[in-house]
């Protein structure tokens, strides 16, 4: 069991949690992640770790309520506790040795991105950052960006906060503005990452992206977190999250990404009747 | 006493659920002797004098010793037999490849049926477990800690050895529950989880502590464990859980499962209950791709979860199917179809990206090779298509890389086994002993059980030998 000391809701959905586990903290990195099972009888979900702090032993994650194990993992109390917590999983995201990057996040990608974005600041990296929401409402971490980036837009699908349009749109900006960026960080939805990548392909910009498999075990065991990269199959818990965004063939791991939808909208429907709660 | 002898040429069978009905439920297939039944059966051992039983059994087991007990109905007695080689005999008398091992050399399988020797082992530790409930004793602490990485039957075999020796031992295992194989992989129906549980809290009961949520080499390395945290020796016993694919097209379609997740979703995540919140898919026509235990079971789990029908295609023929033959036979008498001499060439989809068929080339056997199986050779224009909507990979497995990866002088062979010097389990590393899977690439719980004794005794004597020095 592992104790919640801080619950945060930072948008209606979206939820910050801080969990007692001195041993991750102690060990996380930027990139990398957990996997978490709200009550006994939980799926396992992997979480990336936004924040830690070893002093105080302490690891944060950010989550979007989607389905039925995020709402559970939303119904827990401040002083509550989660059955499991199992970390620090994957491999670091490789920071060093960047003097100019650009990290595009997009919904709750942001969270996971931030800490990377961060760790770049601290090194001494010119960071930009694009982040990228459906609408105002959505919004969240752009204070925690603006501090870590010299240069930050936010984008909105329908233009009720920031500038109108996609994070593709505010990449071509800023590379027709002059930037030239030694690689490009890119974490959110499947399907904007494949958008990110066939821009920076085009543009000729590295671009390294971070995978959200669906995940079991997060310890290689099952091989059910499997991408295509180069044509060779890899395990994103293990060998990744992170991998070359114009390596990964993204159709085979976006079809695959829909397998559990009708168990998933089931669930979705039957946690919600459970726990009472009005979810969006 | 005398034991009269019982010359009935076969083995007294197994009483077992009915094929049909026990297709559709996760309970267990054999049920089990009466006592009367295992008396019977213990009479027909011939109590050898050169014991050739004893010889197949890896760990050694004085079977006519415990054998002659049953028969006397000295059921706890045979127990104590048991219990002073194996610390497992209820899941072993379940799993072991009997027919390989002590049965395979039973003198009375020369003319007619082996002793059914697993069948004896197991009904003796079940008659254990139901009828004698003394708490042990908590052995007394010599003052020296031993860490083991991994639950499986390798690491809880190695804890419990030192634990009654006196070593304060810590196990830390990376899933949240402990068991390893014993839990994840076989499912309910061949080894109920109570069995493995059991076992589980007898360890707890002598000291041992189970640390779960521990992945290893990431949120600890052997390096701490051994330095600010104060373990003399360290047991490596993470076992071999890395699937492999075939990388033909198609593997990464919806519904092309590795044989471990799907087992893992099954058994771990209890996806076979109704209100399971992990997902299964589905399946109405499986094929499953393999031929050992692990393909069995997962040809079985899928039937059991609905589907109609089920296709184990495996490129050798019957006699090389590495399954133990129980498992084969309980597999034939439940429906599912074997496509033996085929080799799957690529998995099509449909429009949504599911599985709808899988092509297969049939094969021949030819030379034989570096194993001395004959090598299965394809027959070129005999491909033919079968309609499935699930593909279950069961290739084998090696060891994940998380241990070695992160332990600096641990040496691994070329299959990332971990290198061990003799029977002792000493890796390259001072202190650091491994055994199991995680040695001998995916093998039998047995070998991990027998690894795991060996590893303790080498341990203790290291840990002794060090501090007389000192
Ligand atoms: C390495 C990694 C890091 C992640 N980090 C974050 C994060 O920091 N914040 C965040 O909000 N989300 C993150 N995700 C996604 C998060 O795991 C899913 O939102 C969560 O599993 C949904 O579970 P659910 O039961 O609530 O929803 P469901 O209704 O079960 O699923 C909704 C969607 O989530 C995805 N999903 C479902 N089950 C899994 C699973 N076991 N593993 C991975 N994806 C799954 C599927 O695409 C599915 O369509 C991450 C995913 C990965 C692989
Ligand atoms: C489906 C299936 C059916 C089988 N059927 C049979 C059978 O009928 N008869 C038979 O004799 N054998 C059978 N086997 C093989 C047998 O189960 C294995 O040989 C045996 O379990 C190996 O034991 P082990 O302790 O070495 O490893 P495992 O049982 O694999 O246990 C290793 C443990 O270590 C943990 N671990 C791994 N990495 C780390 C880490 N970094 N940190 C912490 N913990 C870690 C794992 O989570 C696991 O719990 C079967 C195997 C499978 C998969
Ligand atoms: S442990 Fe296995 S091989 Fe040894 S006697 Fe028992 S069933 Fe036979
Ligand atoms: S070989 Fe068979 S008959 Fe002989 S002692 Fe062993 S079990 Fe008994
Ligand atoms: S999550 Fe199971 S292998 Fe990656």
């Amino acid at each position: 069991m592992f104790k919640i000391l801080k619950r945060k809701a930072l948008k209606p959905t979206v939820t910050e949690l801080v969990i007692e586990a001195p041993l991750i903290a102690k060990k996380a990195k930027p990139g990398q992640f957990i996997i978490v099972r709200p009550f006994e009888d939980s799926e396992r979900i992997p979480l990336t770790i936004s924040s830690y702090d070893p002093e105080e032993g302490s690891v944060s994650i950010i989550f979007q309520v989607v389905g039925g194990t995020t709402m559970e993992l939303n119904s827990l109390p401040e002083g509550g506790y989660v059955h499991d917590f199992v970390g620090p999983l994957g491999r670091a995201t490789e920071v060093e040795g960047l003097k100019k990057v650009l990290v595009v996040g997009g919904g709750v990608g942001c969270a996971i991105a931030l800490p990377i974005a961060q760790e770049l600041h601290r090194l001494g990296c010119e960071v930009h950052s694009v982040i990228g929401f459906r609408s105002k409402d959505l919004v969240i971490l752009e204070d925690e960006f603006a501090a870590c980036s010299q240069k930050m837009m936010v984008m909105t699908d329908d233009g009720s906060y920031g500038h109108k349009g996609v994070v593709t749109n505010a990449i071509e900006t800023l590379v027709a503005e002059g930037n030239q960026y030694d690689e490009v960080i890119t974490i959110g939805p499947l399907v904007m990452m494949k958008f990110v990548c066939l821009t920076t392909k085009k543009l000729g910009l590295k671009t390294v992206v971070s995978m959200s498999a669906i995940m079991v075990d997060g310890t290689g065991m099952c091989g059910g977190c499997r991408v295509s990269v180069g044509g060779k199959t890899k395990f994103a818990c293990v060998d990744g999250p992170d991998f070359d965004g114009h390596q990964v063939d993204w159709d085979e791991i976006i079809n695959r990404s829909g397998m559990y939808k009708d168990f998933e909208a089931h669930a979705r429907e039957a946690t919600c009747n459970l726990l009472n709660k009005e979810v969006q | 006493m005398a034991v009269q002898f019982n010359m009935d040429p076969k083995k007294c069978p197994m009483p077992s659920q009915d094929p049909h009905v026990r297709n559709h439920n996760f309970n267990e297939v054999a049920l089990g002797y009466t006592e009367e039944m295992a008396v019977g059966e213990a009479k027909r051992c011939l109590n050898c004098k050169n014991k050739p039983c004893v010889g197949g059994c890896p760990v050694g087991i004085d079977i006519p010793g415990f054998i002659h007990k049953v028969a006397e109905g000295d059921f706890e007695g045979a127990y104590q037999v048991l219990s002073s080689s194996s610390s497992l005999p209820a899941v072993c008398g379940r799993v072991c490849p009997q027919e390989t091992q002590c049965e395979g050399v039973c003198t009375r399988g020369i003319k007619g049926e082996s002793v059914g020797i697993g069948r004896l082992e197991r009904f003796v530790a079940d008659w254990h477990r139901e009828n004698v409930h003394t708490d042990p004793q908590m052995p007394v602490s010599n003052g020296h800690k031993v860490a083991v990485i991994g639950a499986g039957p390798s690491g809880l075999t190695c804890a419990g050895d030192l634990a009654k020796a006196g070593y304060k031992v810590t196990i830390y295992e990376a899933l949240h529950v402990a068991g390893g194989v014993l839990m994840y992989g076989i499912p309910e129906f061949r080894l109920p989880k109570d069995i493995v549980q059991n076992e589980i809290d007898g360890l707890k009961k002598i000291g041992v502590d189970i640390e779960t949520n521990m992945v290893m080499g990431k949120v600890l390395t052997i390096d701490e464990l051994m330095g600010e945290y104060g373990y003399e020796a360290v047991y490596v016993a993470s076992g071999a859980g890395l699937p492999r694919f075939m990388n033909i097209p198609g593997e990464g379609l919806k519904g092309v499962y590795s044989a471990n997740e799907y087992l893992t979703r099954t058994n771990l995540m209890k996806a076979y209950l109704p209100d399971s919140k992990t997902p299964i898919k589905k399946s109405k026509t499986v094929a499953v791709v393999g031929g050992g235990n692990v393909a069995m079971d997962a040809a079985r789990c899928a039937l059991r979860l609905g589907a109609e029908t089920v296709y184990i295609v495996y490129r050798r023929g019957k006699e090389e199917l590495p399954a133990r033959r129980e498992e084969v036979e309980h597999a034939e008498e439940e429906g599912i179809i074997f496509k033996l001499l085929c080799n799957p060439v690529h998995i099509d989809g449909d429009e949504n990206g599911n599985v709808k068929d899988i092509t297969c080339i049939r094969m021949e056997l030819g030379e034989p090779d570096a194993s001395g199986r004959r090598r299965p050779v394809e027959i070129p224009g005999s491909e033919f298509t079968l309609d499935v909507d699930t593909v279950i990979m069961a290739l084998g497995t090696s060891p994940n890389p998380l241990i070695r990866s992160t332990t600096p002088g641990l040496e691994t062979n070329k299959h990332g086994c971990i290198v061990t010097d003799g029977d002792d389990g000493l890796t390259s590393r001072e202190g650091v002993y491994a055994g199991g899977d995680a040695v001998t690439g995916a093998a039998t719980v047995i070998l991990a059980m027998g690894a795991g004794k060996h590893a303790a005794k080498a341990i203790d004597a290291y840990i002794q030998n060090k501090n007389k020095k000192a």
